[in-house]
């Protein structure tokens, strides 16, 4: 095994130029599971543990190298919320917001929460500089995203604008060390309500269809409220699969949703 | 490849080969059994080390990556016969059943008490939330961290 521990960004990027195929370490939480458990031996690994520029953390700009014991303590209100739900404590530690993108499972736990902020992923390469890459064109598929070989993530960019106003819920069979069954943020701002879901398709997702309906709507009543719940069980699109079933994470998503939009209204 | 790892206050080469972890390294290159391999993935806590100030899962912790690192693991909590007031707690409220997730309490309690030395019970539990006792014995675990604490008395 080849090992590279990079001690500053540029030394790092110049490793992921020259070595593409390199695996990027950062917290270990993902990747230690894959080696210990499946047995995946990557023959080259660049470490970013060392890189003092990717733990930068400020509201307008996250570093990518964070972890989520610090957004726990110092992030937006619903990415703390969220960080609060990751794993345990000696997983929030270790892993990072960065690693939580590159991996973008469907359940990652800080995903909704950009893509309701509508933030957007910083990435660089030597070759190429910094790319900034929407927030709905760096999600692809079930861990894919766009990504390049030469490049690494280097920082999650939040607009200044977003509103402060936000809330963030998962279901899961416990408490404490649990990957999601469904999760949601709601933000809401003064164009209305964002709505955005993890665990229930193939990337996070915004139920557009939902936001559309309740906010060109001039009360949040009941009725309003339970239509909104229904349409967004309705376009979610998840899967049945060992943690639970399609139809309870539909009937969840709807929930879920119109609970946090209560919750915001507070 | 050579680490060096500043172990129990103890600077430690190591030759690792390939992607082990930081956990199989303590165990069966430095001779230090009390961390205790269970999950491998993180989920039990029972592999619990400071790892550069932190509590983490030194199963998650690739050795190679520990370069350079200081890690504090149960053994390094008490000194000579002395044990560390969370493991005399543990003892006086028989917190201890089988025994196999006793040092990764152990380690996490320790490393609450020291950032945070006179926690709420929410945040005992918090602190706590990822070690795993299959034997259920929560209640006399609990209770011996409020007695160290002063939360209990």
């Amino acid at each position: 095994m080849d090992f590279i521990a990079a001690h500053d960004l540029d030394e790092a990027l110049a490793a992921k130029a020259h070595q593409p195929e390199a695996q990027l370490l950062a917290g270990g939480t993902d990747l230690m599971v894959e080696v210990n458990l499946a047995h995946h031996r990557p023959p080259s690994i660049l470490s970013l543990r060392r890189v003092e520029e990717l733990r930068e953390l400020t509201p307008g700009r996250i570093g990518a190298g964070v972890t989520w014991a610090r957004l726990e303590r110092n992030g937006h209100r619903g990415l703390a919320q969220a960080a609060r739900t990751v794993g345990s404590p000696q997983i929030r530690a270790a892993g990072t917001i960065g690693g939580n993108v590159a991996t973008a499972s469907p359940a990652g736990d800080g995903l909704p929460w950009i893509i309701a902020a509508e933030a957007a992923i910083e990435v660089k390469s030597r070759e190429r500089g910094t790319r900034t890459i929407p927030w709905n064109e760096f999600f692809i598929g079930v861990k894919r995203t766009s990504l390049a070989a030469d490049e690494i993530i280097t920082a999650v960019v939040v607009p200044e604008d977003v509103p402060i106003a936000q809330e963030f819920a998962k279901v899961g069979t416990r408490n404490a060390m649990v990957i999601s069954t469904v999760s949601c943020v709601v933000i809401r701002g003064d164009d209305g309500f964002r709505v955005a879901l993890g665990s229930v398709a193939t990337t996070p997702m915004r139920a557009t269809r939902a936001e559309e309906m309740i906010n060109a709507e001039s009360t949040t009543s009941q009725s309003v409220l339970d239509e909104f719940a229904r349409i967004v069980s309705e376009e979610v699109r998840p899967i049945t699969d060992h943690r639970s079933t399609e139809s309870y994470r539909r009937h969840a998503a709807g929930v879920l949703a119109k609970r946090l939009v209560e919750r915001s209204l507070r | 490849m050579n680490v060096t790892i500043t172990v129990n206050g103890e600077e430690r080469v190591v030759d690792v080969a390939g992607h082990e972890s930081l956990l199989n390294v303590l165990r069966n290159d430095l001779d230090l059994p009390g961390t205790k391999d269970a999950c491998e993935q993180g989920e039990c806590g029972s592999c619990t080390v400071i790892f550069d100030g932190e509590s983490v899962c030194s199963c998650l912790v690739m050795a190679a990556d520990a370069d350079g690192s200081t890690v504090t693991t149960v053994e390094g909590l008490s000194v000579d016969t002395e044990l560390h007031p969370v493991q005399e707690a543990m003892l006086a409220e028989g917190a201890v059943q089988c025994g196999f997730c006793t040092p990764g309490f152990v380690v996490s309690g320790s490393h609450l008490l020291e950032t945070n030395p006179h926690p709420t019970e929410p945040e005992i539990r918090e602190a706590l939330s990822g070690n795993i006792c299959r034997c259920t014995g929560y209640g006399a675990i609990l209770r011996a961290f409020e007695t160290v604490t002063g939360e209990g008395s």
